[in-house]
């Protein structure tokens, strides 16, 4: 099994998000992450979702995405050629005693304290998943007392834009309107 | 471009709603009214289309397969909420599964009421999205026409398939302007029907060079309307051809290159010219699993050419060597013109060698079945002569089960779209409401519907609609009192114990009396010597729906069979009797 990102730009109308989750678990797929928001174009979002799979199932998986009406493009995301993030907020256990200790990582990491109470420090980091992993195992021995992530995004490099814009169709009229 | 229709004219979002449908070119609704699409038929009331009241939801969304599957035009179908909308989900799977053209309208409750378990509040969209091409709640009356022209184009258009627009209440008694529009736009859906030229020559290099081909031709050829373009492929290049249970009459049953339906209850030509080839040309089939038995062990040494206007079919089930994404028609037209370009310069196939064993194959195992010890009545007997006496023209529908394969093995079929059956999903109770949608559409033709009597008893009220809207069908019920598939896998695998299929329907209910009640003639028949007489009596009587109860031997079972899960090469034309092919042959 292999993670695969795909950049998927949607119709922005109620219950996208459903079909295409519904689409998933249907064909027996898992998602690993699955982030969704408005593009460039009012009237289309992306959704970023990586899922854990063969390559030939992805393919079927994709096509079936295709299907769906709603669905305007979906793009591939080659790891070596694009750019992934992800945002992390975390609450940990720091007194006066050791917030020196979890102010270091959060520079290391170049995080930021996004809150600060007498026995906990509350912050953000924003990473690749690798960066994001060693940010929480240094976190760890402090005592997360709450984590929360949010899915991956993902963008190609380069000047290229996966965006584009579909032209309206004429409506074919049956031949019993015409009469 | 067309002109603008309406052109904004103050209506009723039920009014828009009628007026949408009519500017669709709808002539014809199967429906049943209730709250929360009342408002709806008001303006029907005074609309040139006609709405035939059902029975049963279930009744109206098979009709309107029927009807499309029949005429090639969208059926339409209409309920209200809840209750009214989850009896249309089985002829909507129905439907997906066998890619027919049809569109069903369901009233919702009130916006405001929507998410509150209100009165017949049921979320018919979330609850058909897997089900459906697509879906649509509608709560602002503004969009009506434009939700209409769309679920019209992409129920017809690409892959055929079922769409669903919701329509709230609310948005029905609204006040709103009618504006039919003369574009729509779906930046998601843009269906290839041109196949690629690379992809036509690839195809065409791979039909010279083998030796053993076949056309293995499934429903889309029916859908795409490519009768006349397969029959001048097939004998242009004189390769075999097998048409599966959704393309029977797709490819003439009397012409030579025929061998017949493949699959479970295929011939034995057409499973083992699949199961030999070199070479198979998928012509909008899908590789079923009714089709290729084991996946592993199917058509071991043959290259695929797959066409299908769904790329998502192509490679799904089995490796592809040379894609084509397009119409089936388009795609024939282009292999017929590159073909015949390559004869020109004199390339052409040989495949001398190997028309003559699948010939040979054709005639050693034809299909037959033995005549009950007992004098009883035969099943496939019955239907045969169905067949026979009524006819070409003649439109069979079928509900599932033994009676359905023996329709779609005995009955020679020779035009497209007279043999109309739910082949995917499998649905009982597909026969009567099915075949009530095709004499709509094509009220010059004899519709039988083929049935079991299982399977009547599941959607026979519908005989009431037919009686009363002057629809008359002629239903042959292959009574043999139980549920006879379902005893076959018993006889064969659960040793002959018969659990739960036993019907008793020789004895309750009394067929001919039923259809007595619903104002239809009854018939019985139960001896092979009237069965002749009887059909032509049922064939007289045309101002009526006829019920014919032929009762038929209990014992009687669909050969041949490739069990469930097993390889083609295990099939049998016969209990226990395998076929043996002369591999020198090849």
């Amino acid at each position: 099994m292999a993670k695969h990102t795909l950049s998927v730009l949607v119709e922005d109308k109620p219950g996208v998000l459903a079909r295409i989750s519904a689409l998933f678990s249907r064909r027996g797929f898992n998602i690993e992450s699955l982030a969704v928001g408005p593009t460039e174009h009012p009237e289309i979002s992306r959704m970023t979702i990586v899922v854990n799979v063969e390559s030939s199932p992805l393919e079927q998986v994709t096509k079936q995405l295709n299907k769906l009406v709603e669905v305007i493009k979906i793009v591939e995301l080659d790891p070596s050629s694009s750019v992934t993030r992800e945002l992390v907020l975390v609450k940990v256990a720091a007194t006066a005693d050791n917030r020196g200790e979890v102010l270091d990582v959060v520079q290391l990491f170049r995080a930021k304290v996004i809150d600060v109470s007498s026995d906990a420090i509350t912050m953000q980091v924003v990473g690749n998943v690798d960066k994001i992993a060693d940010f929480l195992r240094v976190l760890e021995p402090f005592g997360i007392r709450e984590l929360v992530q949010s899915g991956m995004v993902a963008i190609g490099r380069g000047a290229r834009s996966i965006s584009e814009r579909g032209k309206p169709v004429a409506v074919p009229v049956p031949p019993a309107a015409n009469a | 471009m067309t002109e603008q229709q309406g052109s904004g004219e103050t209506v009723t979002g039920a009014q828009s709603l009628v007026r949408s449908l009519e500017a669709a070119g709808v002539t014809d609704i199967f429906g049943i009214p209730g709250g929360a699409i009342l408002p709806a038929y008001d303006p029907l009331m005074d609309s040139s289309i006609r709405h035939i009241l059902v029975r049963h939801e279930q009744g109206a969304g098979h009709a309107a397969q029927g009807y499309a599957s029949a005429s090639g035009r969208v059926g339409v179908c209409m309920a209200t909420s809840g209750p009214g909308a989850t009896n249309l989900v089985t002829p909507l799977a129905d439907a997906h599964m066998d890619s027919v053209p049809m569109v069903a309208i369901t009233g919702q409750v009130g916006a405001a009421l929507i998410g509150t378990d209100a009165f017949q509040e049921a979320d018919i969209r979330g609850i058909t999205m897997p089900i459906t091409k697509h879906n649509f709640l509608v709560t602002d009356p503004a969009e009506i026409p434009v939700r209409i022209a769309e679920a019209f184009h992409i129920a017809s258009t690409g892959r055929p398939g079922p769409v669903l627009v919701d329509v709230t209440k609310s948005a029905l008694q609204a006040s709103t302007t009618f504006d039919w529009p003369a574009e729509i736009s779906l930046p998601g859906y843009r269906p290839v029907s041109r196949p690629h030229a690379k992809q036509i020559r690839e195809a065409a290099r791979l039909l010279l060079e083998s030796r053993k081909p076949v056309l293995y031709v499934g429903g889309g050829t029916i859908r795409s309307r490519a009768s006349k373009e397969l029959r001048t492929l097939a004998e242009l290049t004189g390769i075999p051809v097998v048409t599966t249970l959704m393309a029977r009459g797709a490819f003439p049953d009397s012409h030579p290159q025929h061998l017949g339906m493949p699959g479970m209850h295929g011939t034995v030509a057409a499973v083992a010219a699949l199961q030999k080839s070199d070479l198979i040309i998928s012509l909008g089939a899908r590789f079923d699993d009714r089709v290729t038995g084991n996946l592993d062990s199917f058509a071991p040494g043959a290259r695929i050419i797959h066409a299908d206007i769904d790329p998502a079919e192509i490679g799904k089930n089995r490796f592809t060597d040379v894609p084509i994404v397009g119409d089936i028609r388009e795609v024939l037209v282009d292999l017929i013109t590159t073909m015949r370009t390559e004869a020109d310069a004199g390339n052409t196939g040989d495949y001398e060698g190997w028309v003559a064993f699948c010939a040979g194959v054709k005639k050693t195992y034809a299909l037959g079945y033995e005549k009950p010890a007992d004098g009883g009545l035969a099943p496939q007997y019955v239907i045969e002569r169905l067949g026979a006496i009524s006819g070409p023209g003649t439109i069979y529908t079928a509900g599932v089960g033994q009676h359905q394969m023996w329709a779609a093995q005995f009955v020679s079929y020779e035009t497209p779209n007279t043999w109309i059956n739910s082949g995917g999903l499998g649905t009982m109770g597909f026969a009567v409401p099915g075949a009530m949608g095709a004499k709509v559409a094509m009220p010059d033709q004899t519709v039988w519907a083929v049935d079991g009597d299982g399977c009547f008893q599941m959607t026979n009220q519908e005989l009431a609609t037919c009686a009363i809207n002057n629809i008359p069908i002629k239903v042959a019920i292959i009574n043999n009192e139980s549920l006879g598939m379902v005893r076959q896998w018993q006889t064969l695998f659960y040793n002959s114990r018969y659990s739960n299929t036993d019907l008793h329907s020789k004895r309750i209910p009394d067929f001919v009396k039923l259809a007595e009640a619903y104002g239809c003639v009854g018939l019985a028949c139960e001896s092979p010597d009237d069965v002749d007489a009887t059909i032509r009596k049922a064939m007289e009587i045309n101002d009526v729906p006829v019920v014919v109860d032929f009762r038929v031997h209990r014992d009687a079972m669909v050969w041949p069979m490739v069990a469930a899960g097993t390889s083609n090469d295990e099939i049998k034309y016969a209990r226990d009797l395998a076929p043996q092919f002369d591999e020198d042959d090849l």
